[in-house]
């Protein structure tokens, strides 16, 4: 089974809308949206849900106020400022280390089970996907991101799919790590703007630090041709195929607009076009 | 006054109305807060002053004390120190620097040092400060960087902070304690589900808010139907405009070039003012 992660370094150059059209055109993959604290996958795949999983991600404090006697060395020792000054746990600051249970001399504080989301196992007219929803300032989003990777291999290997396709979420940290750790390869989708590039790069550095062979798509590539050509010659420079060079085009919103994936809203557009011959190259190199 | 610009969703525009907001303000400091990917200095060019390393704390075990207890290792929540019966290994990437595992060792035998993370840069352009974090490749955790970011918050000062993408921790970590959060969206469906999660966020963390919508014209309407169900302001509205988009791409800051937005911005900036005061 072979695992490709869909990654862009800067937001909105378009992970989602490819990441659903290759969906559409896989014929046995599953999909996994690892862009858990602001899934948009769905909104073009429409999955129905058939089995949902509480996410514990972490614990929280809790202060019996029966017990507290006041003396303020749970506020004194939390380096989270999660205690307020009236000595109550501030629940998006704390990060359940278990610090003031251990500093209260009368045991009047417990970590409690936080429920900081919700991951599904859903069937969409294309196949499955693996997905997620974490709760609205809820932290761990790296370690929901690897519940949903884990929940799509067990379907993979349930359904005898060869391929996951991975939406990741943009920037280079935790949940972006936990979305590249064992894949075969990733797709990088940048933008012919300097933030664009600028991103690509580091994104670029992250995936060879972590020995993942890297591909790129220029999406919108006509918004500034001279920078579509530098980032060309900076992958050529660094050996990095460049598989698709997509042009602006309107109907990519009309299509989501719609609901729907642009290579069903608008197959015969230039924009589908160039998603196919990608995905065709990116099956051969994934073999 | 301290303003934060965010989005849920990335690649809305937050950091070209952070930076063009500045700009037409003037005299103010300039925090971009994502240190994933930090782009605020792609559109003003600084001239850089200077560097600064930015560390978390991370455990030392010296081994001569340790008697291999395993009580650091069963009190991390985090899995970062694992102990042997020979040797205690720290995961630096996992350590939420808490400093639990030095407080419950029975000899003592845990201090702490400094591991780098990312770096914090500082510049001047058009008048503007800039500081800016960046997370290094292939370190996890964002938010003590972030962190890093806001302590170079002056008392009294206008502040604009740039937040990154998402609505979990490192935005969560930048919005908080601001005076104002600007949410910039553009009026798709992703755009609106992205805001509608950062809405809920912020008014949990009860800190008052206003939308900007970039890119009016494409997608639909539901944007505006949200806003107006929910009360919320909307603030401006910047067309979709090729121009606008060129401009961005070439790291030019569109209010520079088309002066009629410099008043457009600095009227945004006076609602947030008046926002505020009320």
């Amino acid at each position: 089974m072979k695992q490709l992660a869909i990654l862009s370094g800067k937001g909105g150059t378009g992970k989602t809308s490819i990441t659903a059209s290759f969906a559409v055109l896989a014929k046995n993959a599953v999909v996994a949206d690892s862009d858990v604290d602001a899934p948009d996958l769905h909104m073009l795949l429409h999955p129905d849900v058939t089995e949902t999983q509480q996410f514990k991600g972490s614990k929280v404090a809790v202060i019996d106020e029966t017990k507290c006697v006041s003396c303020g060395l749970c506020r004194e020792n939390c380096v989270f400022d999660a205690i307020t000054k009236d000595l109550k746990v501030d629940a998006i600051a704390c990060e359940g280390c278990g610090v003031c249970k251990v500093v209260c001399p009368v045991n009047a504080i417990t970590l409690a089970e936080r429920v900081s989301g919700s991951a599904y196992i859903s069937k969409t007219e294309y196949g499955f996907m693996s997905h997620a929803l974490l709760y609205p300032g809820e932290s761990n989003s790296g370690k929901l991101v690897t519940l949903v990777r884990q929940n799509a291999k067990i379907l993979a290997e349930k359904e005898n799919c060869d391929l996951i396709i991975i939406d990741g979420s943009p920037g280079i940290g935790c949940p972006v790590i936990a979305s590249i750790t064992g894949v075969n390869a990733a797709l990088v989708v940048t933008e012919p703007t300097l933030s664009g590039i600028h991103d690509l790069e580091r994104v670029l550095k992250l995936l060879d630090h972590f020995n993942v062979v890297p591909f790129v798509c220029i999406n919108m590539y006509d918004v500034n041709t001279d920078n579509t050509n530098k980032i060309l010659s900076f992958c050529r420079e660094n050996r990095i195929e460049v598989v698709g060079i997509i042009p602006f085009s309107p109907e990519v919103t009309h299509a989501m607009v719609n609901g729907k994936t642009i290579v069903e809203y608008s197959p015969e557009s230039s924009v589908t076009k160039e998603i196919m011959s990608m995905w065709k190259k990116m099956c051969l190199s994934l073999g | 006054m301290i303003v934060s610009v965010a989005s849920g969703k990335g690649g809305t525009g937050k950091t070209s109305v952070a930076v063009n907001m500045a700009l037409s303000v003037g005299h103010v400091q300039l925090l971009d807060c994502d240190v994933e990917e930090p782009n605020a200095h792609l559109l003003l060019h600084p001239d850089l002053q200077k560097m600064e390393p930015v560390y978390s704390l991370i455990p030392l075990v010296n081994e001569e004390l340790c008697s291999h207890c395993g009580e650091c290792s069963k009190f991390c929540q985090y899995n970062a120190i694992f102990a042997t019966t020979e040797k205690i290994l720290v995961f630096p990437e996992l350590c939420h620097s808490c400093g639990g595992c030095a407080l419950v060792c029975p000899k003592e035998a845990i201090t702490w040092e400094k591991y780098r993370i990312g770096a914090l840069k500082f510049g001047l352009a058009e008048g503007l400060e800039l500081v800016y974090g960046e997370l290094e490749i292939g370190k996890p955790m964002a938010v003590p960087v972030i962190k890093a970011v806001k302590k170079q918050i002056r008392e009294g000062e206008n502040v604009i902070l740039d937040s990154p993408p998402g609505t979990s921790c490192p935005f969560v970590e930048t919005v908080r304690g601001s005076g104002f959060c600007v949410l910039v969206t553009e009026p798709t469906p992703f755009g609106l589900h992205d805001l509608k999660i950062a809405v809920e966020v912020l008014r949990r963390i009860a800190v008052p808010f206003g939308v900007v919508v970039n890119r009016a014209g494409i997608g639909d309407k539901k944007v505006y139907d949200y806003c107006r169900e929910e009360n919320i302001r909307i603030l401006l509205e910047i067309p979709y405009q090729r121009r606008i988009a060129e401009l961005y791409s070439r790291g030019v800051p569109f209010s520079l070039e088309m002066p009629e937005w410099k008043e457009k911005f600095q009227a945004l900036y006076s609602e947030i003012r008046r926002a505020v005061s009320r």
